[in-house]
């Protein structure tokens, strides 16, 4: 049964989902906005969708970086996480031959951490989907 | 394809700040507030650290 939750005095939210929290992150991850597609959310998915895969291009338009496992260095292994954080979109760069292995220009700099940074976003829009799936999040 | 460094904060500013206010507020209108809030934060820092920088430099 909905109900709303005071965010002024911090009590816990006790609307639930139909929808798994589980299967609510994991479809975010994949595919950015998915998540709260599958919670009715249709206006937030396909901003987060836009914003996430729109900036994901710009990087690799940009010909940034797209990170591989197992180099060696721990920044590239950061980086790695951080592109893996786009689910589908990383994979499909990856098959796909996107992106550049070294940077070559300054601009191609900021192509990296936009593709970083939209890997990074879209784990943070997946867990927001968890988030209201679980009620812990309101609405 | 290739854009200003200016240009790259815009978008950056404006794609970071729409999934900050989505994913960070509850309600709509809150939502659109934190994230004209994160936008504006984003690029009046970046020229901040920029002139920071220029006063700096050797």
């Amino acid at each position: 049964m909905p109900a709303e939750a005071d965010g002024k005095t911090g009590s816990k939210a006790t609307t639930t989902s139909s929808v798994s929290p589980t299967l609510a992150l994991l479809a975010g991850w994949l595919v950015p906005g998915a998540g709260h597609a599958l919670l009715g959310k249709w206006i937030r998915a396909a901003l987060l969708c836009a914003s996430i895969v729109t900036m994901f291009a710009i990087g690799i338009a940009l010909a940034g970086k797209v990170y591989t496992p197992n180099t060696g260095e721990p920044l590239d292994m950061l980086g790695f996480v951080g592109d893996l954080g786009a689910g589908l979109l990383y994979f499909l760069a990856r098959m796909l031959g996107w992106g550049q292995a070294p940077v070559l220009i300054a601009i191609a700099d900021y192509g990296t951490k936009f593709i970083v940074v939209a890997g990074l976003l879209n784990i943070v829009a997946a867990v927001d989907a968890h988030s209201l799936a679980s009620g812990r999040k309101p609405s | 394809m290739t854009i200003s460094h200016f240009s790259a904060v815009l978008l950056f500013s404006l794609f970071t700040s729409i999934v900050f206010g989505i994913t960070q507020r509850a309600e709509p209108n809150k939502m659109v507030r934190f994230g004209a809030l994160c936008f504006a934060l984003f690029v009046v820092g970046t020229i901040a650290a920029s002139w920071a920088m220029w006063l700096i430099k050797p």
